[in-house]
C-alpha cells in the first residue's frame, strides 16, 4: 500500500488556507526545524503500529521469533493472508475471518441504509414542520448518544428475547438503529437549517404535503450529506463490537467479534502473522473509506461532534 | 377539513420511530435498569425490591473498586494525554508546514480504526520478548524492558497508550478546524505588538477556543466511560483483575456470572458521572444560543 500516494491524492479540506498569514515561505530556523522534527517523531509513531502489522503479516513465524518486531520480512509470505482469510479457528469452526466478514456485510448494509433513511426523515421533520414536543424528544435522544450502552443494553435483551428476534439479523440491525439514530438525526437536522425556509414555504403553497416535499424537494439536494451519514454510519456498524457480541446470535456474529476470537482465546502457540493479516482484514474497510474518502470523513466528525 | 388535519398528522407519524426509540429504547431501558438494581434479581430480573442493598454490594466488591480506580487514572491519563498531543499536533500544523495533507491524514487514520483492532495491535506491539521489549534490547539495551501489558500497575497504562494513539488524531482535527476559524487579525496585531506566538496561543488562542475545548472533552470523556472493547482486546482485564473496567464489570456480571442486579446497579453508577458531564455542557450550549438569538 502506498501510503503517501494515497495521501497526495486526497482532497483534503483548507489544505491552501494557512499561507495567508505567513505571506512568503519562512525560511529556515531553529524553530522551524524542531516543528518539523515534532511532526516527524509524531508522524512514526502514528504510523508505526500500521507498520508493524503489515510486515508480521508477511512473514513466516519463525522469521518473526528471531527477527524482531520491526525487521523487513526476508522470505515474503502471502499464507498467513490466506490462513487468516479461510483457515483459521474463529470459536467452533475453522473456517477463517470470511464469515464474519459475510456477516459485517449482512449487518451493515441494513443497519446503514435503514438508519440513515430514519435520520433523514427525522431531521427533516425537526427542522421544517417542528410538531409540539418534538424537540424534546430529540433532547432524549441526543443525551442518549453520550450513555454507555451498558445503560439500556440488559433491557433490550429481553424485550427482544420476548419478541423471540434476540439473537438474530433483524435484533441486531435493529439495535443498531437504535444506537445510530441519535448523530444521523443530528446530521440531517443541522444540514435541512441550513436549508432556506423560503424554499420549504413554496413547497407548501404549491400543494406539497410532508412526503413529497421530502422525497422530491429534500432528499435530492441531501446528497452531501447522505454521503457523510454514510460513511459514519458504516464505519460505526463495521467497528462495533460490544453490540454484535450480544445481540447479532452466534451464526451472525460480526468480524470484530470473531477476530477478538481468534486472536483471545487459542489455546497453543500464538500465529502472530495471521493475527494480524486478520486485523488486517477487519479493519481494511473503514481505513479504505477514510483514505478514499478523507474529506468527507473530516466533515462527518466535525459535524457529528454536537454542535446542538 | 381532511386537508387542514394531514399536514399534522402525517410529521407525527413520520417521527413515530425516533419516539419510540427516545421513549423506549433510552428512556425505558435505562428506567428498567434503575429498577433492576433496585430488586434482588441474580440470572433473570425479579419482582424483589430490596432498596440499596445491591449498591452497597458494589462497595463491598473488591473487583468494582478497583475498576473505578482503574477507570479514574484511566481517564486522567487519557484525556490529558489526548488533549496535549491533538493541541500540540494541530498547532504544529498550523505553522504553514509542507505536507500538511498527508501528516492529517496520518495522524487521523487511527480514528478509523475499531477499538478492538487498535487493542490487539498494540497488544502485539507491547508483547514481553517478541514486540517492541525485544527489539530494543536486540538493538544493543540489554537492560531494555517494556512489559506493562502483563504488570499489575502498568497494564491499564497500556490501554492507555493504545487509545490515545486511536483517538488523540479526532482532538487535532477538532482543534485545527477551530484554529482555521480564528480570525487572521489577531495574528498581525500580536506580531505588531512584538508579542511571541506560545503567549498568543496560551493567552489568546485557547480561551477563544473553549467551545472546541468543550466539545472535545465532552467527547474523551463519554469515551472514558464507554471503554469496554479496547480492555477486552488487549488485556481481557488482566493480569488477573488489575485492568478492570466498570464497563466490563457490568458486561461480566450480565452475562457471565448472572447477577444482573448488582451489574444494573453499576450501570446506574455509570450513567451519573456521563450526566454530571452533560448537564452543564447543554446549559451553556441553550444558554450561547439563546444570546444569539436574541
Amino acid at each position: 500500500m502506498n501510503r503517501s500516494g494515497l495521501a497526495r491524492r486526497l482532497p483534503l479540506a483548507a489544505a491552501a488556507a494557512p499561507a495567508a498569514r505567513s505571506g512568503a515561505r519562512r525560511r529556515w530556523n531553529p524553530a522551524r526545524i524542531g516543528i518539523y522534527a515534532f511532526l516527524l517523531c509524531a508522524a512514526l509513531f502514528f504510523l508505526l503500529p500500521l507498520y508493524v502489522m503489515i510486515v508480521t503479516s508477511l512473514k513466516p513465524m519463525d522469521e518473526i521469533r528471531q527477527g524482531g518486531i520491526f525487521a523487513l520480512p526476508h522470505a515474503l509470505t502471502l499464507e498467513p493472508w490466506r490462513q487468516a482469510w479461510s483457515g483459521v479457528c474463529t470459536g467452533a469452526a475453522c473456517a477463517g475471518i470470511r464469515t464474519g466478514f459475510y456477516n459485517s456485510v449482512a449487518i451493515a448494509v441494513p443497519s446503514t441504509l435503514l438508519t440513515i433513511l430514519l435520520g433523514a426523515v427525522n431531521g427533516y421533520a425537526l427542522s421544517f414542520w417542528r410538531p409540539r414536543g418534538a424537540n424534546v424528544l430529540f433532547g432524549i435522544l441526543l443525551a442518549g448518544a453520550f450513555v454507555p450502552v451498558q445503560v439500556m443494553i440488559y433491557p433490550l435483551v429481553r424485550v427482544l428475547a420476548l419478541a423471540g428476534i434476540f439473537g438474530s439479523l433483524p435484533a441486531i440491525v435493529l439495535v443498531h438503529i437504535v444506537f445510530g439514530m441519535p448523530v444521523m438525526t443530528l446530521l440531517f437536522r443541522n444540514y435541512y437549517r441550513g436549508v432556506p425556509q423560503e424554499l420549504f414555504h413554496a413547497a407548501r403553497i404549491d400543494g406539497g404535503g410532508f412526503w413529497r416535499i421530502f422525497v422530491f424537494v429534500m432528499l435530492p439536494m441531501s446528497l452531501p450529506i447522505m454521503v457523510v451519514a454514510a460513511i459514519m454510519q458504516l464505519t460505526g456498524v463495521w467497528n462495533d463490537y460490544i453490540l454484535g457480541l450480544v445481540f447479532a446470535g452466534r451464526d451472525n456474529l460480526p468480524m470484530t467479534v470473531q477476530l477478538n476470537n481468534v486472536i483471545n482465546t487459542t489455546t497453543g502457540t500464538r500465529l502472530y502473522n495471521v493475527n494480524m493479516a486478520a486485523t488486517i482484514l477487519t479493519a481494511l474497510l473503514p481505513l479504505a473509506l477514510y483514505f478514499v474518502s478523507g474529506r468527507w470523513f473530516v466533515r462527518g466528525i466535525a459535524a457529528g461532534a454536537v454542535k446542538g | 377539513m381532511m386537508a387542514r388535519m394531514l399536514p399534522w398528522f402525517a410529521p407525527r407519524i413520520a417521527l413515530l420511530p425516533m419516539a419510540l426509540v427516545a421513549l423506549l429504547g433510552y428512556l425505558g431501558a435505562a428506567g428498567w435498569t434503575l429498577w433492576i438494581s433496585l430488586t434482588g434479581s441474580r440470572t433473570f430480573p425479579s419482582g424483589g425490591f430490596i432498596g440499596l442493598a445491591q449498591y452497597r454490594r458494589l462497595f463491598d466488591n473488591e473487583r468494582w473498586l478497583l475498576s473505578l480506580h482503574n477507570l479514574a487514572l484511566y481517564g486522567v491519563l487519557f484525556v490529558l494525554a489526548c488533549v496535549l498531543l491533538g493541541f500540540l499536533l494541530a498547532v504544529f500544523i498550523d505553522q504553514d508546514v509542507r505536507g500538511e495533507g498527508a501528516l492529517r491524514t496520518i495522524f487521523l487514520y487511527p480514528y478509523a480504526m475499531s477499538f478492538v483492532a487498535t487493542g490487539l495491535v498494540w497488544q502485539w506491539l507491547l508483547t514481553p520478548g517478541d514486540g517492541i521489549d525485544g527489539a530494543i534490547r536486540a538493538l544493543g539495551f540489554p537492560h531494555f524492558h517494556l512489559d506493562w501489558i502483563v504488570s499489575q500497575d502498568m497494564a491499564i497504562v497500556a490501554v492507555v497508550l493504545a487509545t490515545v494513539w486511536q483517538a488523540s488524531g479526532l482532538v487535532m482535527a477538532l482543534v485545527l478546524a477551530g484554529l482555521r476559524g480564528i480570525d487572521g487579525e489577531i495574528w498581525k496585531a500580536a506580531r505588531l505588538d512584538g508579542i511571541p506566538a506560545w503567549r498568543v496561543y496560551l493567552q489568546i488562542v485557547v480561551p477563544m477556543l473553549w467551545p472546541t475545548f468543550a466539545t472535545v472533552l465532552l467527547l474523551l470523556a463519554t469515551a472514558v466511560a464507554k471503554l469496554y472493547d479496547a480492555v477486552v482486546a488487549m488485556t481481557q482485564g488482566g493480569p488477573g483483575i488489575a485492568s478492570e473496567v466498570p464497563a466490563k464489570f457490568i458486561m461480566d456480571h450480565l452475562f457471565l456470572r448472572s447477577n444482573v442486579g448488582l451489574a444494573s446497579a453499576g450501570a446506574v453508577l455509570l450513567l451519573l458521572p456521563v450526566l454530571a458531564l452533560l448537564a452543564p455542557y447543554a446549559y451553556a450550549r441553550s444558554r450561547g444560543a439563546r444570546r444569539e438569538a436574541a
